[in-house]
């Protein structure tokens, strides 16, 4: 029997929350579905290991003494991991600070808060270790299958990353809160973790793009600019990327310094963490004050309805954030179409594909805000407008704001190219309008601060988003490129539709 | 006191059955279990009408059915001659909803909650206007009228929930515990709006738990258990029904679940 209020009791007490917690996100609350879970994460898995295969197998052999090429490419990819570990890492602290859950009981019982804190961000760490292991894992096994057991040690950076990505998270929301209070940290520092997980990726890739007109990121580490700014090989900084490729005083190194780093983080930090909850829990969201501009307008039920999701969209930064970081990643197909205007119809091709797939990620995000996540749905419900009519209206504002989004960057694919614009054009229409049917099929009412968890709701409707968008992506793609193989791209999208209707809980309730 | 007189446009000659603003016949919905069991109820035109009942005795269930939000398993429901089963949207044109939790955009302020009411309902931009302005004003929201709903407490909440029910001058409202969490001030506030809309000859139905508020402003008072009515009248009316005379409401309806309880 364990002690209560001891470190191992809030372990176990931790521990089983976050089973729970987990289990009931992967099984959308419903039991009975742990096996359907265990296969389908076994399928995952052997897929994942698969791609792995065609993507890394050939570079198991690099030497465990390597030039600096392969200690920029290796640190480089590091580096863009690392980037979404701190974003992950950054909302988890957020989230750790604003969500009130268990922390009005913690903090009014006679347990050292210290003590949970220290936990809770232990288990930050520990949960940014884990999402990254299961991403990189199988790249790690797939090397280490074909290179040797050294390359085993890469989990090991992994661990160090995590830790530090930890470790920096805790700083820069402790930070941000004695900087700008309570009141701003939330937003901003979702806000920053979102932009934080973006940038790195972006960057390299603009980097890329404007150098050596690739849209691959390897090409920038690949390349000799990248080796000529580098440090020499001796450097401290090539530790990481020593460790991944076997290097075992490198790795104890980087293990040690990156553990030292979340312990001086949870002992400085812990204490604070505390006082930064129950200030968090002190504030009320802040009032704003709107200007208006003109009296009551006459509109119809529709146009109502648009232009509440219109301004509902503007008037969210955190939402705002969110859905238009998708647009963030058009930047570099943008950069690709300014360098190469008017010289290289070929290489427009690439913009097809990369753009109607961020048109279908964006219109999903937006259906789900306009559909499931309504706020007052009673109200929507009780007003004299049949079903149909706020379906379409709703159709209508996801379809508006997407058309908006995207015209400036289909006008100047137009320019340099007509027939690729249209092609994008179509692609994107199909795209946005799969998106958005998915999200009708499945529609189950929640409130829009929900959309983080979005996913969640319905693993088959993700699912389902995410191959309709890349199969109309590659469509698109192929049709730019004038390959026939467009129709089988097309015929696989409309299956993934079919199936997915005939799956959907609305076709069930017909 | 009878209201019929406000409603010329509803009511009748002299040899005519005024038309009911609420007519509810056999409705029945079904869960688990039976939530409305074969209820039938009648709602005057112009009259204040508390709907009581222990919890998960159907009183929800059945205004939901009634607005539009659950569709029953059998029944017909009629709101003011108009079968709501059959044409929903002209029942919902005379008809508004408050729900005990306030369903309101954090987003946008409640002149804006009001002017996207009104659009919903296709009211006049000026006339809406005017009503907006005087509800906020009777409302109290006059100085968090062009601030965003996302920080008010409960009580604002429900106010401007109140306040978009009435913008469109429904005939019908329907409130399922709209006094639940409100301060004495706010309160007070909100019953008085509903019995000033009540004398201008608008219908009230509303679900609570206070029963002195039922007992206070209730013309008639229905009460229903296991998802039927098993009372219906005016206070006097249910004190001789329960066979108590002066008791409070109170004990008339403690007596009168008791009574079904042990039936049952």
């Amino acid at each position: 029997m364990m002690r209560p209020a001891t470190l191992p009791w809030f372990i176990r007490h931790e521990l089983a929350l976050a089973w729970r917690d987990w289990m009931s996100m992967m099984t959308a609350g419903k039991p009975g579905r742990g096996m359907i879970v265990a296969v389908s994460l076994i399928i995952l898995a052997g897929f994942l290991h698969l791609l792995a295969y065609g993507l890394v197998g050939e570079f198991a052999n690099v030497g465990s003494n390597p030039g600096k090429t392969v200690l920029v490419v290796v640190t480089g990819c590091a580096l863009l991991s690392w980037s979404l570990m701190l974003s992950q890492a950054m909302e988890s602290v957020t989230r750790a600070f604003y969500a009130r859950a268990d922390l009005d009981l913690i903090l009014s019982s006679p347990a050292s808060s210290r003590r949970v804190f220290a936990l809770r961000i232990g288990a930050i760490a520990i949960s940014t270790v884990l999402l990254a292991v299961l991403v990189t894992g199988p790249v790690i096994n797939v090397l280490a299958l074909n290179g040797g057991v050294r390359w085993l040690s890469a989990y090991g950076v992994v661990i160090a990353m995590g830790a530090t990505a930890a470790a920096l998270a805790v700083a820069l929301t402790v930070a941000m809160f004695r900087l700008i209070g309570p009141q701003r940290t939330r937003l901003i520092a979702q806000i920053v973790a979102a932009i934080v997980g973006a940038f790195f990726v972006i960057g390299v890739q603009a980097a890329a793009i404007l150098m050596y007109g690739s849209i691959s990121r390897i090409t920038f580490f690949n390349s000799d600019f990248a080796a000529s700014i580098a440090p020499e090989t001796d450097s401290m900084i090539w530790l990481p990327a020593r460790a991944a490729l076997g290097d075992q005083a490198a790795l104890a190194a980087t293990v040690l310094i990156s553990l030292a780093l979340l312990f001086m983080a949870i002992a400085v930090f812990s204490g604070r963490f505390g006082e930064h909850a129950t200030a968090a829990a002190g504030i009320a969201e802040a009032r704003v004050r709107q200007k208006r501009m003109s009296g009551f307008r006459t509109i119809s039920a529709r146009r109502a309805l648009r232009h509440k999701e219109w301004t509902l969209l503007r008037r969210d930064p955190w939402l705002v954030s969110q859905t238009l970081m998708q647009i963030f990643y058009l930047l570099p197909p943008a950069l690709l179409l300014w360098r190469n205007f008017g010289s290289d119809t070929g290489t427009l091709t690439i913009l097809a594909p990369v753009t109607v797939m961020a048109a279908g990620q964006l219109s999903g995000g937006l259906a789900w805000l306009a559909v499931s996540g309504e706020d007052a749905p009673d109200l929507v419900r009780t007003a004299p407008i049949s079903p149909r009519a706020v379906i379409v209206a709703k159709i209508e504002a996801v379809l508006g704001a997407i058309a908006m989004v995207m015209a400036p960057l289909l006008i100047a694919i137009g320019f340099a190219s007509p027939r690729v614009a249209l092609v994008t054009a179509l692609g994107i229409a199909a795209s946005a309008s799969s998106a958005t049917a998915i999200q009708l099929w499945f529609r189950a009412q929640a409130r829009r601060n929900q959309f983080r968890r979005r996913q969640t709701s319905s693993r088959v409707a993700t699912f389902a988003e995410a191959f309709s968008s890349i199969s109309w992506a590659a469509t698109a793609g192929m049709l730019a490129a004038g390959s026939s193989f467009a129709i089988g791209g097309a015929s696989f999208a409309l299956i993934v539709l079919f199936l997915t209707w005939t799956i959907s809980p609305s076709r069930s309730e017909e | 006191m009878s209201v019929y007189g406000h409603f010329g446009e509803m009511c009748c000659t002299m040899n005519e059955q005024p038309v009911a603003a609420l007519e509810i016949k056999s409705l029945a919905k079904k869960f688990d279990r039976p939530a409305v069991d074969g209820l039938d109820l009648n709602v005057r035109a112009g009259e204040f009408y508390c709907l009581l009942g222990p919890n998960g005795a159907g009183k929800t269930t059945t205004l939901r059915m009634v607005a539009g939000l659950l569709r029953p398993d059998a029944g017909q429901i009629s709101i003011f001659g108009i079968d709501a089963l059959l044409d929903p949207v002209e029942a919902k044109r005379v008809t508004a909803w408050v729900s005990d939790e306030p369903m309101i955009y954090d987003k946008l302020t409640p002149f804006e909650y009001l002017e996207f009411v009104a659009g919903l309902w296709s009211i006049d931009g000026a006339e809406a206007e005017i009503r907006a302005r005087d509800l906020i004003g009777w409302l109290g929201l006059e100085p968090h009228a062009h601030e965003r709903c996302g920080g008010f407490s409960k009580g604002m909440r429900q106010k401007v929930a109140l306040a978009g029910a009435l913008v469109h001058d429904p005939k019908l409202i329907i409130l399922d515990e709209p006094l639940t969490g409100l301060d004495a001030g706010s309160a007070r506030i909100v019953k008085d709006v509903l019995l000033q809309r009540v004398r201008n000859g608008m219908t009230v139905i509303m679900t609570t738990h206070i029963l002195e508020v039922a007992e206070r402003m209730a013309e008639r008072i229905g009460v229903i258990d296991r998802g039927r009515l098993i009372a219906n009248g005016t206070l006097d009316e249910l004190r001789q029904r329960a066979g108590r005379d002066g008791n409070t409401l109170e004990e008339i309806f403690l007596e009168l679940v008791a009574e079904q309880d042990q039936a049952a």
